[in-house]
């Protein structure tokens, strides 16, 4: 059992840090937010010559290797600079669903575009109907003389704007419900048939409602089983939440403080705020938060090596529901504490908020995850 | 970072369950449920981990200690529980124990350590007085130098066993100019001494295990003062930190969460059981996810003491999580009983006899968040010392 960091992973660390320390200041991130990608992309193109978009794939792969650990140690920096980029949807989901769903000149390509930063992701897996429940899927995939003809409608697809390429998950067989009968496919964004309908979320990123009427995908660009769709996507949904829930602790962090900051330079009835000890212990609540929420993270990460344990899963849910209670406990305090200063647009800590409730309700809410939880420690 | 054990972890997992499954710890647990036989089944029970060489395996080696590192620390405990085993008591082998080996001399330490060890001297904590609780420096015990004694006049309350112990550690007051925290002295006292009384303080869950002790012209002996007169409040502090990581009880914490499960599994409420209850699932998962967070946040610190880094503020917030979660099990406990958490008689854990135990859990309970340094003065640490306020 331990803790520590390799030299490796450490220098990942230090170096992810001095990146965010040294080049992104809030007035960057604002203007990178509001760019039409959502994001900078020469940022990305940085990202990729530092070799952190290669972290999650496997070195036979050209990719880097990395585990939990490594994932972890920089999307928590990222989480600390709230720095919009594409990360999740395009090498976390998009990537990882490529890796283990395709093979052969597909996947060589598919990767070797992604780690350069040449290409950008993404995956349609939401419908309106299904809010939390992943196997919740209408689209119909019909077979086609030369491949599948897909119909129907997928929402709030993340990096849906900007994705070169889509992952579409539609339904091959099975009820509405059911989790097998749902297949995978790659759809280039041009394809004949597919709509995009552009918004933002609160946190600023772009996401798309996508409408398929007629898309023609040939058989070779289905992506892992037929009608196993679910377990793949699954998998490398769960994989992934360690990451988001890592960017969510270096977003409690920030928080953290810039409140304990604001409340020693904030004065009143002559004082800074930060010497009244009602305000103190509040402050100290949200560095439990921050704390509790870390050791989950650490705890998962530890067990993230055997991914189908019950241990694991049980450790997933319980970081979700930790991540999203906690976030939601710090981003109101860090609002309450800053006063009427935490409700304007010009001061970092309102986004902040949102990017943390985003993340909460992304692959299922605090709630969502608690009952899955209850079912595994309580039974059904 | 990973969690995974090595053959030799493995090795000294089953000699920690060989060790349990051959000890009778069910015995000692038994006696030490009545009060009348509570302290001869303590004693028994430290004797059988002497002869194991565990009863303080956190000490250094030099002392007695086993070299145990925190993987094997956390097995133990893990192994403890579930066997059903008692803990040690912490008087001498967590809190004065480390204080006489780290700054006591060396002949304290020959005169002192092996009877904390073995289990032959019971020792009691005297640091709260009726006037001093959260604001300890205040105290106003007072000791004063004559010829080679101290003479000892004052009071301590919350005496947890004083009226078993055999020894008591204090401090006292040996300058009152200055700062408060500069005239304080450690002492180590002869419960037998004369001029030492104890009386009794019965508790809400109706036994009597509080004191108060009262000190009317105690003479003691000067090489009981461990190090230096006027340092007393920089020892105690040290040993505080380790006593607050030890007050986190996550393994006890666990085994009352999966005793809680067991028995939701059997209460029935309309002829379903109350572990189908919504309510009841949400309030549990909620103090297991805290838990679960909880046991690495310990081991963390663990981790960082192995280091060689002492805990500092970080064991107030285990002290902080740790009682909170052990207050969320009582009372979830408590409700589960319904009704039935008011019996005032009857014993055990089945039928609706759990009832009673979970009202003196409950009851006594509310102590955890109270001593050790109550959780609001934890968390006044934790804005200075993290926090830097």
């Amino acid at each position: 059992m331990n803790f520590s960091l390799s030299e490796e992973q450490q220098m990942l660390k230090d170096s992810a840090a001095r990146f965010i320390q040294q080049e992104y200041s809030f007035e960057r991130r604002q203007e990178d937010v509001s760019n039409p990608e959502g994001f900078d992309p020469g940022l990305w193109k940085q990202l990729a010559d530092l070799g952190w978009l290669a972290i999650p794939f496997m070195e036979e792969n050209g990719g880097f290797g990395g585990d939990a650990t490594d994932l972890m140690l920089l999307m928590e920096q990222l989480g600390a600079g709230l720095v919009p980029t594409p990360y999740l949807a395009t090498i976390l989901l998009f990537g990882k669903l490529v890796e283990s769903g395709t093979d052969g000149d597909l996947r060589a390509s598919l990767l070797n575009r992604l780690i350069a930063g040449e290409m950008q992701g993404a995956v349609a897996f939401m419908e309106r109907q299904s809010r939390y429940a992943l196997a919740d899927t209408t689209v119909q995939a019909k077979r086609s003389s030369t491949g599948f003809e897909l119909n129907g409608e997928k929402t709030l697809v993340l990096n849906g704007p900007v994705a070169d390429k889509f992952i579409i998950s539609a339904r091959t067989g099975g009820g509405a419900q059911d989790k097998t009968g749902i297949t995978l496919f790659l759809v280039d964004a041009g394809t004949e048939g597919l709509e995009l309908n552009e918004l933002r979320l609160m946190d600023g990123q772009l996401v798309a409602n996508l409408t398929l009427s007629h898309v023609l995908v040939p058989a070779q660009h289905r992506v892992g089983q037929e009608n196993r769709g679910f377990e793949l996507l699954e998998r490398v949904i769960n994989e992934s939440l360690p990451a988001v829930c890592a960017e969510a602790l270096g977003l409690m962090h920030h928080l953290t403080e810039t409140t304990i900051e604001y409340t020693r330079a904030r004065k009143q009835f002559g004082v800074p705020i930060g010497s009244f000890q009602v305000l103190q212990h509040r402050m100290v609540d949200m560095f439990t938060a921050c704390e509790e929420t870390r050791s989950l993270l650490y705890r998962t990460v530890c067990s993230s090596d055997n991914l189908a344990s019950p241990e694991h899963r049980k450790n997933l849910h319980a970081l979700k529901v930790l991540t999203g209670l906690r976030g939601k406990r710090v981003g109101n305090e860090a609002i309450q504490l800053h006063g009427g200063m935490g409700l304007t647009d010009e001061l970092d800590v309102g986004h902040y908020v949102k990017r943390l409730m985003v993340l909460n309700s992304l692959f299922g809410d605090a709630d969502y995850h608690q009952q899955k939880l209850a079912e595994i420690s309580l039974g059904m | 970072m990973d969690n995974t054990l090595s053959d030799e972890d493995l090795k000294f997992r089953e000699e920690v369950r060989s060790f349990f499954a051959r000890s009778e710890p069910d015995k000692a647990q038994q006696l030490m449920a009545n009060p009348a036989t509570y302290k001869e089944g303590a004693i028994q029970w430290q004797k059988q981990l002497f002869k194991q060489n565990w009863a303080a395996p956190f000490w250094p080696l030099e002392h007695g200690g086993a070299g145990w590192t925190i993987t094997q620390a956390y097995l133990y405990e893990s192994e403890r529980v579930k066997a059903d085993a008692p803990d040690v008591l912490p008087f001498g082998l967590k809190m004065v124990g480390p204080v006489i080996y780290t700054y006591g001399s060396e002949a304290q330490k020959a005169r002192f350590l092996p009877g904390i060890l073995n289990g032959d001297d019971w020792w009691c904590q005297g640091y709260s007085e009726p006037g001093a609780g959260s604001d300890l420096a205040s105290l106003k015990t007072r000791a004063v130098r004559e010829g080679d004694d101290y003479i000892v006049n004052g009071s301590k309350i919350w005496t947890t066993y004083a009226q078993h112990a055999d020894w008591i550690f204090c401090l006292v007051r040996t300058d009152a100019s200055g700062k408060p925290q500069n005239g304080i002295s450690f002492l180590l006292i002869d419960m037998k001494s004369p001029g030492i009384t104890v009386s009794p303080i019965h508790s809400i869950n109706g036994l009597h295990s509080l004191n108060e002790v009262h000190f009317d012209n105690v003479r003691v002996p000067r090489e009981n003062l461990i190090g230096e007169e006027g340092q007393g409040w920089t020892y105690a502090k040290s040993l505080l930190a380790h006593e607050r990581t030890a007050i986190a009880k996550v393994a006890d914490s666990k085994k009352r969460l999966d005793k809680l499960r067991a028995l939701a599994a059997s209460e029935l409420q309309g002829g379903r059981p109350m572990i189908e209850d919504e309510a009841f699932r949400l309030r549990f998962t909620t103090i297991e996810i805290e838990l679960m967070a909880l046991e690495y946040m310990e081991l963390r610190v663990l981790s960082a003491l192995a280091d060689n880094r002492s805990p500092g503020a970080e064991s107030s917030l285990l002290k902080i999580k740790g009682t909170e979660i052990q207050q969320a099990l009582h009372e979830l406990a408590i409700e589960l009983a319904g009704v039935y958490g008011g019996v005032t008689a009857g014993a055990g854990d089945t039928g609706h006899d759990f009832g009673n135990q979970a009202r003196q859990d409950f009851m006594y309970g509310r102590a955890a968040t109270i001593y050790g340094g109550s959780n609001e003065i934890q968390k006044n640490i934790i804005a200075k010392r993290v926090l830097g306020f």
